[in-house]
């Protein structure tokens, strides 16, 4: 049997925990493209606004977060004028959020497909943090128009030069809401429990996440405590960088890196073990 | 053998029965400690033959059990068996979509698998947005369905509406759509569940030819059907599976009589459920040789005789029709009778046939029964009967594979 044929496979009962398949990935990329091509194409068909939606939602958020959070339980934002301040959290929380629920349910969502054809798993969740992606392009038009605003016609926020930084914070927004999202949904093709917890999770997680509080209401002393939650230096460092007002430390950033990293290659490697028998147990 | 493009070696499937909950759990743990200590999984010694109908002791079957297998290169393979005798399990462990209890399988090639037409399709995409991302989660790259987009276009017949939603396609467009991407595929090993049970029978017929095309390129082709006729003329080796394991591998032919001696029920008579919603109804069906005795088998030559019991409710103008057709799904023959009266109660309806003289094989029967120009109990395909190679002179008769269906005696004239 001649195996120099790059198509030569293998099927076997069970591969172990380490192999994951890389190059394989890399040809399915056209798939990868028109995965998030679909997603965002189908999301707007046949309504009338159309993409519109992905402002209205973030911008109906920020307002009842002002009305709630500001007018009524005035919780301090440090100087920053409210609506400004929950929009920015909620523009890059709403990223990590969805980041996270939408993969995290890959193999129920896609028991169909999956049941049917072969095709690296991993492509469907990785399409969905980038079709999220499109989405925030479009919900960070809002936020540089209202940021915009306050920058040019008051003197309320200072933007810091760590903003060249942004992108490399997104993208551990995305990886850690990719990596927490394979875990689950590894999780969940056999024991549904999780599913709920997730739902009500990801609300409580946001009170926990400096979303619609600066840091700086705690203690000083006592900050430590908030920055053992690796999403706090992320969510600090961008309203720093964008208001001026935050906690930007690079060793807390470092320690979020380490965690989303560990994060990610766990996700990727249960995702990986669960893949190949998943369909029998969903 | 260098050619061999599949091979599959001890692959065996086991499946729990029941539902997902505690108990799973806790053999889930149960399983880890054994191998966690370097043993061997206990429930992999456990586990029953599939057979469905019975009552197993054990939650523990196997969909697939030693199943060991070659296929060389441009071998075109039918897949036969009854349901759940594993075939359509041996497909998905191929095309990856679960992975075998035990075993390996070694492929050498580019291989795609067609267990559904249409996989991913989105409803509310256009025919041209689904066309390519089909053809992306089947494996083909962009610039290869680019390639090939006019002639999936042609082949699919669906033009028009190529660039509206499919969700506004008709069930038959939606498929064609979906096949026309699938047969342009072009690997080198095509897997193929029944697909081709949707579609009309010109959509079918394109269908099978673009599989025979596709085979005579030199292409490895691996084909599960419960239609024998498409088999038979698609596939020239055959595997039989039956309850998980492989009864018979061979030529094509040979393992289709095989089946059909093993698996088809013939029958002498068959008593029907009685139905008091329609005004009659047959209750029983008898099959009597020329004898008149029961029979389920008749000698070549020898005339039908079938006898209908009707239970009626109401008098009136009835027709019987009955149709004939092969074990291989190929209609033969049908008929129906001039309105008879029947009266209220038991009735009797004798069918012979003396003209027709159906070759050697195995058949089946339908019939329909109509009141007042309507259709009121149709039974397809109820029972089945084989025809002997013997005639009533004790001589055999065989028909060379292929021949057809009929013995007739054809005068042939020299005219010269």
């Amino acid at each position: 049997m001649s195996t120099n044929n790059e198509y030569t496979f293998v099927i076997k009962p069970k591969r172990s925990l380490w192999d994951v398949n890389l190059r394989e990935l890399w040809q399915y990329r056209d798939l990868l493209m028109l995965l998030v091509k679909r997603d965002f194409i189908s999301v707007y068909k046949q309504t009338i606004l159309g993409p519109v939606w992905f402002f209205i939602q973030p911008l109906l958020t920020t307002v009842t977060f002002t009305i709630i959070f500001g007018m009524v339980a005035k919780i301090p934002t440090g100087g920053i004028p409210e609506l400004l301040f929950y929009l920015t959290g909620i523009t890059f929380w709403n990223y990590f959020s969805s980041c996270l629920t939408s993969t995290s349910n890959t193999f129920v969502t896609n028991a169909s497909v999956f049941g049917k054809v072969y095709f690296p798993r991993l492509i469907v969740p990785i399409s969905v943090v980038i079709s999220n992606l499109m989405k925030l392009a479009i919900q960070f038009v809002l936020l540089i128009v209202v940021w915009g605003y306050y920058l040019l016609f008051t003197d309320t926020i200072h933007p810091q030069l760590s903003l060249a930084f942004m992108p490399v914070i997104l993208l551990l927004f995305a990886l850690m809401g990719l990596g927490f999202g394979l875990i689950f949904s590894a999780m969940t093709t056999k024991y549904r429990d999780l599913s709920f917890l997730i739902a009500f999770g990801i609300q409580l997680l946001m009170y926990a996440s400096a979303v619609i509080y600066p840091v700086s209401v705690v203690a000083p002393d006592k900050q430590w405590i908030l920055f053992l939650n690796p999403l706090i230096p992320l969510m600090e460092a961008i309203k720093f960088s964008f208001l001026g007002e935050g906690i930007l430390d690079w060793a807390y950033i470092a320690y979020s890196s380490v965690f989303t990293i560990l994060v990610l290659v766990i996700g990727v490697l249960v995702f990986n073990k669960v893949e190949k028998g998943f369909i029998d147990t969903v | 053998m260098s050619n061999i493009v599949i091979k599959a070696e001890n692959i065996s499937k086991q499946y729990r029965l029941g539902s997902i909950g505690t108990k799973t759990l806790t053999n889930d743990l149960k399983r880890w400690m054994y191998l966690m200590r370097g043993k061997e999984d206990p429930f992999l010694k456990i586990g029953e033959a599939n057979d469905r109908s019975s009552k197993g002791n054990s939650e523990y079957v196997w969909a697939l059990k030693d199943i060991n297998f070659e296929v060389n290169q441009g071998d075109v393979i039918g897949i036969i068996g009854k349901n759940g005798a594993g075939k359509s399990t041996l497909l998905k462990i191929l095309s990856r979509v679960t992975s075998p209890t035990t075993g390996q399988i070694t492929v050498n090639g580019r291989m795609a698998s067609l267990l559904e037409v249409g996989t991913g399709f989105h409803p509310e995409l256009t025919g041209r947005e689904n066309v390519f991302l089909n053809g992306a989660i089947m494996g083909m790259s962009k610039s290869e369905i680019k390639s090939k987009f006019d002639e999936i276009i042609d082949f699919s017949g669906v033009e028009r509406y190529i660039d509206t939603p499919v969700k506004r396609y008709s069930s038959g467009m939606y498929v064609r759509l979906a096949f026309a991407v699938a047969a342009h595929l072009e690997p080198e090993i095509l897997i193929v569940d029944e697909v081709l049970a949707v579609g009309d029978a010109e959509f079918q017929k394109k269908c099978l030819g673009k599989m025979k095309d596709v085979s005579g390129q030199g292409r490895t082709v691996l084909f599960v059907s419960h239609n024998m006729g498409a088999i038979q003329s698609l596939c020239s080796q055959s595997i039989y599976l039956k309850y998980g394991t492989i009864q018979q591998t061979g030529p094509t032919d040979k393992i289709i009589n095989y089946y059909l001696n093993h698996e088809l029920k013939t029958d002498d008579e068959l008593s029907l459920p009685f139905n008091a919603d329609i005004p009659a109804c047959v209750t029983q069906l008898t099959l009597l040789n020329t004898e008149g005795k029961k029979t389920k088998t008749y000698l070549s030559g020898e005339s039908l005789k079938f006898e209908f019991d009707i239970q009626a409710q109401t008098e009136g103008n009835y027709q019987l029709g009955i149709g004939i057709a092969s074990a291989l799904d190929v209609n033969i023959y049908s008929e129906l009778s001039e309105p008879v009266q029947l009266k209220k109660g038991e009735n009797r309806i004798q069918y012979g046939n003396t003209q027709v003289k159906l070759a050697p094989g195995n058949y089946a029967l339908t019939f329909n029964l109509l009141y007042n120009g309507k259709s009121i109990q149709y039974c397809e395909k109820v029972i089945n009967f084989e025809i002997l190679e013997i005639n009533q002179e004790g001589e055999t008769y065989s028909l060379n594979k292929g021949a057809g269906f009929l013995i007739t005696q054809g005068i042939f004239k020299v005219n010269n």
